[in-house]
């Protein structure tokens, strides 16, 4: 044991450099070519695939893995970023499990699909590692769309379009591209740089800038950008997070998961980075696993996420639950905050043990508390700096198919916008989907 | 624990595995080797006349086909008889049968098709004590060319000859090796009982192709950019080697005349397989060459396995007992309907049953609400393709209709009778003949 790990309240340096590195290695590896060979013999070329009809980009998957199959990654990876540019990234941090994977007709054969992200992964590595980008851009239309947010789903929709012979100008109001890749997925998923290493692979097929440091309702309006653009595509994500709404939220030691994961990602040295010893995560969803493994991977002694429902209701996955347990986080069920102790900073959150009366969430009365210098919330993100003249629908922008919000011109997808899961993938998908009827409307 | 000891041409060996005439028999180490694993007996690798050896290609001599996972399917060569000298050969064999006296030691020749060769190689083979002698009348490539192997085996004729050759100057058991690159493997299996051949074996190898490297266009294996047709062999080749044993079994000019069963064979099941199909024995290659000598374990254990689950207590209990139930096409029983029928519980949903039946056969299978797919009789013609490519087995089944029900395809009662071809009102030949 590294002699920082018993070191009470937030420390750094917990575990060594070394286990640490260890620690946030590739959760899933890269296939090594005979490896992927044997994966892919394992297809059986579905009619109809019931894999491709659970992948919200639509991949011709069956077809991906025979081209692996048949010795040309290069052709499988065409396959996939016909539907999906994003197809690296999708391959490492997508949910298979509950996508292509849950629905592979070897899951119900024998439990075990075929590995059809890293499959994916294999295929869409071959290409990009080789730095080729194997799309070329359409004559110029003349027209230019903004994209506000460099996302999946503003990247997905930005490189579609130029593609087509737009103009693209992405406004991201960070210092970098890639959104919730860069500043959210967890680290062990997207190794080795891979975020930025792909925007700048997408950004290859020209035509498009990126202005960083420029927000939407900061110096830049929605009419001014419909004034310098003939469409605007809006792909700001969730920059809101709820409140726990228990006293005392923001005494020292208690945190959004999210921007301590935002903080991880872009942390040049992890072992400088500070964790508690005993970390609580409150929530049940990707962020509460991500912010919990994540905890214990820096070197927290005891890490707990307290959901306030049952497993099955748990957002997370049941393989991301399983992960999460096998790293040596507890997960707790049916328990919600509701005190916070701590005079200088946070030492113990009380927890009340819930049952669900008629749908609603409501307290037992019992109580039991849990030492904890740490807290993240990750009780999920809200829509935050929407324009106010655009309709909402479940306090998210409201859209309807191709993604046109209630104002002409202006169209919407990923996580801001209403309807699909909020998933990388779906981002990828809504962006693509929008940018084919931008192009429609502005070249009829 | 079935007894698994076979005679065959009055030659014992403690199993009915045999090592086919191939490099795992090439010299007294290997062999020695094969009998410690439990190797039945051994065709020694191919001895030629007396004088300088032959030679073989100093590059790459095999080539493969793949299944799944590299999974060797089928394997070609380029290679020769045995390029080791006649003397050293016979010496090794001489001790080896001396040392395994409880093994057969065959010993494989192909000399030139001049009777005074074969008089003078076939006393110094009795001279070494091996069992008796496998006339190798079927390597397809190199020795073909100088008129030896395959060249010999197409020609029925010669077969016969040099079979008589032998029989009239040896006097132990001649077993004639056949090739499988010829029309009719009848002809020659008959040249060689007529030349008095106590036994055929077959098949050799088939001539082959196994792949062209797409960079330099050159066949592989490739031997300094060219290549040449080798030979074929492996489990691929074994539904094409148990044809032609059964041809030969069911033959009446030849039937009674005993086979060593040789292509393919990889398991305790094909043995049993060949074995059924009128083969006395079984000779392997590929597969010790695949996997080396231990998988005769394998092929002992579940064959007697095998016997016992069905009480054979001796392999002569199913040798053959397959043949009278390979017939001609024409003797089918066109009354006989099956329909397909899918197992709800087993089926994973794949669709390839559907997409097979759809795309190249009878539209006979519906893709319902769910991915349910479910057979209409009225359609299925109980081809058998979507049991084939269904990945689950016995997933769909072909089911027999009984008779006194009708067929919804094409309105007739099911019947009872048997009807062929020979009768049917289609046949012309039929009709005339009323
Ligand atoms: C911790 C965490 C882990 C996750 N893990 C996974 C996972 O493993 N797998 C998975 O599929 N999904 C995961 N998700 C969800 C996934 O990251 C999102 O669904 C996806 O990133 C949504 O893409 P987007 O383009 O809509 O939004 P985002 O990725 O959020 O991108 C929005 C971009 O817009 C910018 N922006 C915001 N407001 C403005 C403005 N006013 N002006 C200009 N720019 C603005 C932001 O800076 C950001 O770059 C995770 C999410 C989180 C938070
Ligand atoms: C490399 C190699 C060399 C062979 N050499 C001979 C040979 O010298 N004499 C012979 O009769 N058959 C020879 N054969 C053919 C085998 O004895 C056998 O008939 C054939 O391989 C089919 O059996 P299998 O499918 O078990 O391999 C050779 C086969 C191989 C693979
Ligand atoms: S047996 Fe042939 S015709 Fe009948 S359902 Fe199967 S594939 Fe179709």
């Amino acid at each position: 044991m590294a002699p920082g790990q018993m070191a009470s309240g937030l420390a750094a340096g917990r575990l060594t450099a070394a286990e640490i590195d260890a620690n946030f290695d590739d959760l899933h590896p890269a296939y090594a070519p005979h490896e992927a060979a044997v994966a892919a013999d394992r297809c059986y070329f579905c009619y109809d695939a019931p894999c491709t009809t659970a992948c919200p980009t639509d991949i011709d998957i069956p077809l991906f893995i025979r081209q692996i199959q048949t010795g040309q990654p290069e052709a499988a990876a065409r396959t996939i970023f016909d539907q999906n540019i994003l197809g690296g990234i999708c391959a490492r941090v997508c949910p298979t499990e509950t996508l292509c994977e849950e629905a592979c007709v070897r899951e119900t054969a024998e439990g075990k699909p075929v590995e059809i992200g890293r499959l994916q992964r294999y295929a869409t590595d071959t290409v990009m590692s080789a730095g080729v980008h194997p799309y070329s851009r359409a004559p110029e239309t003349g027209k230019s769309v903004a994209v506000v947010g460099a996302g999946p789903a503003g990247l997905a929709c930005a490189h579609r379009l130029a593609m087509l012979g737009h103009e693209v100008v992405i406004y991201e109001s960070r210092p970098k591209a890639g959104g919730l890749n860069e500043f959210g997925i967890a680290a062990y998923k997207a190794t080795g740089g891979f975020a930025q290493s792909e925007v700048d692979w997408l950004l290859q097929i020209g035509g498009i800038t990126i202005e960083t440091g420029r927000a939407l309702g900061g110096e830049l309006t929605l009419d001014g950008l419909k004034a310098d653009h003939d469409a605007v595509f809006l792909s700001i994500g969730l920059g809101g997070v709820n409140a726990l709404r228990v006293p005392d939220e923001n005494m020292p030691g208690v945190r959004n998961a999210v921007d301590f994961i935002a903080e991880l990602r872009q942390a040049e040295n992890l072992s400088a980075l500070a964790v508690g010893r005993n970390v609580v995560v409150i929530g049940g969803g990707m962020t509460a696993v991500d912010a919990a493994v994540q905890s214990k991977l820096l070197g927290a002694e005891n890490v707990t996420i307290a959901y306030r429902r049952g497993r099955d209701a748990m957002p997370a996955s049941r393989y991301e639950q399983d992960l999460a347990a096998s790293k040596g986080v507890r997960l707790m069920f049916n328990v919600m905050p509701v005190g916070l102790t701590g005079t200088e900073a946070l030492t113990a959150v009380d927890l009340e043990y819930t049952q669900v009366v008629d749908g609603r969430v409501t307290g037992t009365g019992e109580t039991v508390t849990l030492p904890a210098d740490q807290l993240f919330k990750a009780i999920g993100q809200t829509l935050d700096g929407a324009p106010g003249a655009l309709a909402l629908e479940g306090g998210k922008i409201a859209v309807s198919d191709g993604g046109r919000t209630s104002i002409d011109g202006v169209w919407a997808g990923g996580d801001c916008a209403a309807g699909g899961d909020d998933l990388t993938v779906t981002a990828v998908a809504e962006g693509r989907d929008a940018a084919m009827d931008i192009h429609k409307a502005l070249v009829g | 624990m079935a007894d698994l000891t076979t005679d065959f041409l009055g030659i014992s060996s403690p199993n009915p595995f045999w090592l086919a005439s191939a490099p795992p028999t090439d010299k007294e180490y290997n062999v020695r080797r094969a009998f410690e694993a439990g190797w039945g007996g051994v065709v020694w690798k191919t001895l030629g006349a007396e004088g300088p050896p032959v030679v073989n290609v100093n590059g790459p001599r095999y080539g493969a086909l793949y299944g799944a996972d590299r999974r060797l399917l089928g394997l070609n060569n380029i290679e020769l008889i045995t390029d080791r000298p006649l003397e050293v050969n016979l010496e090794e064999i001489a001790r080896v049968k001396s040392d395994y006296p409880d093994r057969a030691v065959i010993v494989s020749l192909m000399v030139p098709c001049e009777e005074a060769e074969w008089k003078a190689i076939l006393p110094r083979v009795a001279e070494t004590g091996a069992d008796g002698i496998e006339l190798n009348f079927g390597c397809p490539h190199g020795m073909s060319e100088r008129g030896m192997g395959a060249a010999v085996g197409q020609v029925p004729e010669y077969i016969e000859m040099v079979t008589r050759w032998c029989k009239e100057n040896y006097d132990r058991p001649v077993i004639v090796k056949l090739t499988p690159n010829i029309t009719d493997i009848r002809y020659p299996a008959r040249a060689a009982h007529n030349g008095g051949a106590d036994a055929v074996s077959l098949i050799n190898t088939i001539s082959s192709i196994t792949s062209v490297n797409l960079d330099n266009f050159s066949p592989e294996p490739s031997i300094d950019g060219k290549g040449s047709h080798g030979g074929y062999c492996g489990p691929a080749v074994k539904p094409i080697a148990m044809n032609m044993v059964a041809e030969i079994a069911r033959d009446p000019e030849t039937r009674g005349l005993p086979i060593s069963g040789i292509g393919g064979v990889t398991t305790w099941r094909d043995a049993a397989e060949f074995m059924s199909l009128g083969a006395g024995n079984v000779q392997v290659c590929t597969a010790a060459m695949t996997y080396g000598f231990r998988i005769v374990q394998e092929m002992t254990a579940g064959l007697s396995q095998w016997m016992d689950e069905k009480g054979y207590t001796s392999v002569q209990d199913f040798v053959g007992r397959a043949v009278p139930n390979v017939t001609d096409w024409q003797y089918l029983n066109l009354n006989y309907v099956a329909k397909a029928k899918i197992d709800q519980e087993q089926c994973i949903k794949c669709g390839r049953c559907y997409a097979a039946c759809e795309d190249t056969s009878h539209q006979a299978i519906w893709m319902k609400e769910g991915r349910v797919f479910e057979v209409n009789d009225a359609e299925c013609v109980a081809c058998n393709l979507c049991v084939d490519v269904c990945p689950v087995e016995n997933c769909i089944s072909m089911v027999e209709m009984a008779p006194g029900t009708v067929d919804p395809r094409t309105g007739r009662t099911v019947q009872d009778s048997y009807a062929n071809w020979t009768t049917h009102p289609n046949n012309p030949g039929a009709q005339a003949a009323e």
